[in-house]
């Protein structure tokens, strides 16, 4: 098991060498560069050329991306163009907001969606799981910012209940947010529990459990939910990874001082080391949270554990196979 | 015969039907059988006659929707099963009745120990605690074969027959009163057949335990059962003790059924299968379902449909040639 | 239940299977209300689309400004308001639709057409090209696709094409997984291989047998990524970044009307609804294109 998280993490890191390059190298293809958004206005050629000398920016893309990715190779992520702060400390200011709107919504959802896919699956067919299954799908299809809008005039400007945006207070500049991104979220995740439980119910397990007197209630919360939470894990796991990535638009309605703004303004702002560093990070994050998932997953099925602990057996790896292609 | 209070189970006219959307799977039609407390029925027929579909009827764990107890009566130990609220049943599942599954391999929970999957049963109907509900179930696991250490163990990690034990020890963890064994050996190697054969028939001599034997095999039958049920498209076609139905058989069917099998006295004699298919359960002809495949079927046959009439005390048949009289099968041999 | 199922008939001819399979698929879906529904509304919206240029006239009905008929609320002459030039909404969004559908499809067949030739090349192939490929897949798919869509278009600039480009490009990794898995399922039936037996090459291989019998997925997958890249076609414009002023992209008015959100709230909301069914009735197809194409899924 241990191996088997080493391996993970080690292969992480080529693969957030490969997103630095990428990010790094598409920014520089953008016309215009931080020197044209740092220089007054009136700047001369001369000058802006000069602030480019200064700043390094004159010189090959290649050079320029090694240099930082020697750094990023040793724990930096560099230093802001436009500001003197560090990019490190530039996303660490702003993350703990993103997390914190990221993870009441995950909460939201999950909290939510659970029970109905679980209800939806029971009373298949019924007008109760169509309605559910009609609410899911509009909100799989509402744009979320739309909703966040909506969301807005209704209890911020007209009712005046719950601010419209910024995040000084607290719990209630919370609530417009958090049920914006959750509803997204909500929609994914009903779904998935419904077609999850819906495989399971069929299950002759279930009708074992059910001849041995085991409640109604009991068969469907224990013994049908436990193996119907792997794809559902999965989506949550997805929608936790994404947390930081994700909740750009929401921001940018909300004015929420998040990670999302920050890679926008810095776009905006042509502040390439700053963009890449969030972009990495959002990666590593997102990453690891898959792994953490996957290693959830052995908690909840025992033949999965069986597979990390016998991995070099051929039997074992074959099953992971099937079982990664049952659950993708 | 209802105040025999030794009788464990009593079936009336019970009829289940597969409502689909486009059609209607008449799966059982109309049964009626009794069996006493340590008694053992064989449920005969082929793949697809309603045996299953009746054994979880009697459960009422037919899978509903599409599955619909159209009629009938069930009584398990005193207990209307069709009547009797939610609450009583769960009680009575486990405990009065229990039911080993056909499939193992399908039958167990995957994400469950094995110990936790027995003790579950001890733990709802014995009122035990968690710990001595699992040491129970652990004893279990030995009294079927399995050392007790595998209790711990999850189904994937035993073979088909190992988990055919498994499903067994759950299925007795409460000594039940009936036991329904539907198929137990199918999907076993027949070297383990019969030991799982013997498993069952020395705890059923031991605990008195009453047990309907479904199978489609006639050695299991004769192995193992005092009465004899054949079905045939969701009905029963012929039924009485294991000397009538073996030594006096009556229905063209069951004829054919005996014909169907080898016979290890003369391995010379040829093999007479029953020509053609069981009639479609969601379109049966108005007469004797089995008219189609039958050689002594006469033009009644095609119309009416043959009731169940008595012959001795104990053998009962359906067919209308025996309305007259002097008819009797190639099999035949007259009861005294 | 499962024993009614019918299985379309193997056969060594890839292309008469599909046909047959179209049949069986198109039987089960008209049953399907939901993607009937989707539908007819997905062709409404194209009809639209088609038309809108012809029915209005851009210059004047779409991005000329009328001042004197500003930020009218929704009435008789103008069936959904004005906006703060005084250009009809109910005309821009109608022709709107061309926008939203046109950057949907063109960037979901750049991924179509990237993603499936990177994953059935992975997939048959096989070996150190689908070591790499897939790699390469991993490194892209592990940016959230939001943020890799925003520095593509922030990077190429604003305009139409680099916003189909940026989101294209985006969703690539998804066409390059499925196209992969199914090539692999299918690469080892016999028709493949009696196929290479009688010395067909590769590419004919790949063209001729295994794609049309990996068709199913891939075309459930384009429709609900056609709906998705309407989503973020939209969100980028919201943002600035999309489909530049006047042109009356969905997404780049409902950010307009975001300035006047409190007193004219139609503004917003209709552009929104107009992404909404758009992207819904996606779905519903979607949804029902899958249940009917693989009847086994359906729950």
């Amino acid at each position: 098991m241990y191996r088997y998280v080493l391996k993970r993490l080690l292969l992480l890191i080529p693969v957030l060498l490969g997103v630095s390059m990428l990010v790094y190298c598409i920014l520089d293809l953008a016309p215009g560069d931080a020197a044209d958004i740092l220089a007054p206005d009136d700047a001369t050629l001369e000058e802006k050329e000069a602030l480019r000398e200064e700043m390094g920016l004159n010189r090959p893309v290649l050079i320029r991306y090694f240099e930082y990715m020697w750094n990023l190779l040793h724990g930096e992520l560099g230093t802001s163009y436009l500001s003197p702060i560090t990019v490190w400390d530039a996303f660490t200011q702003k993350a703990p907001n993103t997390l914190k709107l990221g993870l009441a919504s995950v909460i939201f959802a999950v909290g939510l969606s659970l029970p109905l896919g679980i209800y939806a699956a029971r009373h298949r067919g019924s007008w109760k799981d169509a309605l559910s299954m009609i609410l899911a799908i509009l909100g799989l299809s509402m744009p979320n910012f739309w909703l966040g809008l909506l969301l807005m005039l209704l209890f911020a400007l007209r009712l005046g209940w719950l601010p419209s945006g910024g995040a000084d207070k607290g719990f209630l500049s919370l609530i417009l947010p958090t049920f914006t991104i959750g509803t997204g979220m909500m929609a994914t995740l009903t779904r998935t529990t419904r077609s999850s439980m819906l495989d399971v119910i069929r299950q002759d397990y279930l009708r074992t459990a059910r001849a041995k007197g085991v409640n109604e209630e009991v068969v469907i919360k224990k013994h049908a939910l436990k193996n119907a939470l792997i794809p559902i894990i999965t989506i949550i796991g997805t929608m936790l990874g994404g947390i930081l990535g994700g909740a750009t638009l929401t921001e940018s309605v909300f004015s929420w001082p998040g990670v999302g703004r920050l890679i926008i303004d810095s776009l905006n702002g042509r502040d390439t080391p700053v963009v890449t560093g969030c972009i990495i990070m959002t990666t590593m994050f997102f990453s690891v949270v898959l792994l953490v998932v996957d290693l959830v997953y052995a908690f909840v099925d025992p033949r999965i554990k069986a597979q990390y602990s016998n991995k070099n057996k051929k039997k074992g790896g074959e099953k992971k196979d099937g079982e990664k292609a049952a659950t993708a | 015969m209802s105040d025999n209070n030794n009788e464990v189970l009593r079936v009336e006219d019970l009829t289940v039907y597969y409502e689909l959307e486009e059609e209607t799977v008449k799966a059982v039609n109309d049964i009626s059988f009794t069996l006493d407390r340590g008694e053992t029925i064989g449920l005969v027929g082929e793949t697809g006659a309603g045996k299953t579909t009746t054994a979880l009827a009697l459960l009422r764990l037919v899978p509903d929707p599409p599955g619909v107890i159209k009629s009938g009566k069930i009584t398990v130990c005193g207990n209307d099963m069709l009547e009797v609220p939610v609450q009583k049943l769960e009680e009575i599942r486990g405990k009065d009745i229990a039911m080993i599954f056909q499939d193992p391999m399908t039958s167990l929970n995957p994400v469950f120990t094995v110990g936790e999957q027995i003790a579950e049963s001890i733990e709802i109907h014995e009122k035990l605690g968690k710990h001595e509900a699992y040491e129970k179930a652990l004893d279990m696991l030995e009294m079927v074969g399995i050392p007790r250490e595998r209790g711990a163990e999850y189904p994937h990690q035993f073979s088909g027959g190992m988990k055919q034990r498994v499903v067994i020890a759950i299925a007795l963890a409460c000594q039940p009163q009936l036991l329904i064994a539907d198929e137990p050996t199918t999907a076993l190697d027949v070297t383990i057949q019969a030991q799982v054969l013997d498993l069952i028939k020395n705890l059923k001599d031991r605990q008195g335990t009453s047990v309907i034997m479904i199978t489609h095999d006639l050695g299991i039958v004769a192995e193992t059962c005092d009465k004899v049920a054949v079905m045939y498209a969701g009905r029963i076609i012929e039924t009485g003790t294991l000397d009538d139905v073996f030594n006096y058989t009556l229905h063209p069917y069951t004829e054919g059924l005996f014909n169907s099998l080898p016979n290890i006295n003369d391995r010379k004699a040829e093999l007479k299968p029953i020509h053609g298919l069981m009639p479609d359960p969601t379109n049966l002809p108005p007469g004797c379902a089995f008219e189609p495949r039958c050689e002594y079927a006469c033009e009644a046959c095609k119309t009416q449909l043959p009731e169940l009439v008595n012959f001795s005390g104990t053998h009962k048949a359906a067919c209308l040639r025996y309305a007259e009289e002097g008819f009797h099968i190639a099999r035949g041999k007259k009861h005294e | 239940m499962a024993k009614k199922q019918q299985q379309p008939k193997l056969d060594a001819n890839g292309e008469r299977k599909q046909r047959s399979q179209a049949g069986e698929a198109w039987h089960r879906m008209k049953k399907d209300r939901g993607a009937m529904l989707g539908l007819v509304v997905v062709s409404i919206i194209i009809l639209v689309a088609l038309l809108a240029n012809v029915l209005l006239d851009y210059d004047e009905d779409v991005i000329g400004m009328h001042t004197k008929e500003r930020l009218q609320s929704p009435n008789a002459k103008h069936l959904l308001g004005t906006d703060e030039y005084g250009r009809d909404i109910l005309f821009r969004i109608l022709y709107g639709a061309r926008y939203s559908l046109s950057v949907g499809l063109v960037a979901v067949a750049i991924a179509l057409t990237i993603g499936v030739t990177l994953g059935a090349i992975a997939g048959y192939n096989g070996g150190a090209v689908e070591e790499v490929i897939m790699r390469f897949t991993d490194i892209f798919s592990s940016v959230p696709n939001m943020l890799m869509a925003l520095v593509v278009v922030s990077a190429l600039g604003q305009s139409m094409l680099n916003l189909m480009i940026a989101i294209g490009v985006t969703s690539v990794p998804q066409f390059v997984r499925i196209t992969r898995a199914t090539v692999l399922t299918v690469r080892n039936q016999e028709y493949v291989e009696s196929a290479r037996a009688i010395g067909l090459s590769t590419p004919k291989i790949i063209v001729s047998h295994i794609l049309p019998n990996s068709l199913s997925p891939i075309i459930v997958q384009t429709t609900l990524r056609v709906a998705s890249a309407i989503i973020s076609a939209s969100s980028l414009s919201f943002l600035g970044l999309g489909i530049p002023a006047p042109n009356p992209e969905w997404g780049s008015m409902l950010s307009g009307g975001r300035k006047f959100i409190r007193d004219y709230p139609y503004m917003t909301l209709y552009p929104g609804l107009a992404i909404m069914i758009t992207v819904l009735s996606l779905n519903l197809l979607g949804d029902g294109l899958r249940d009917a194409l693989d009847p086994k899924l359906k729950n």
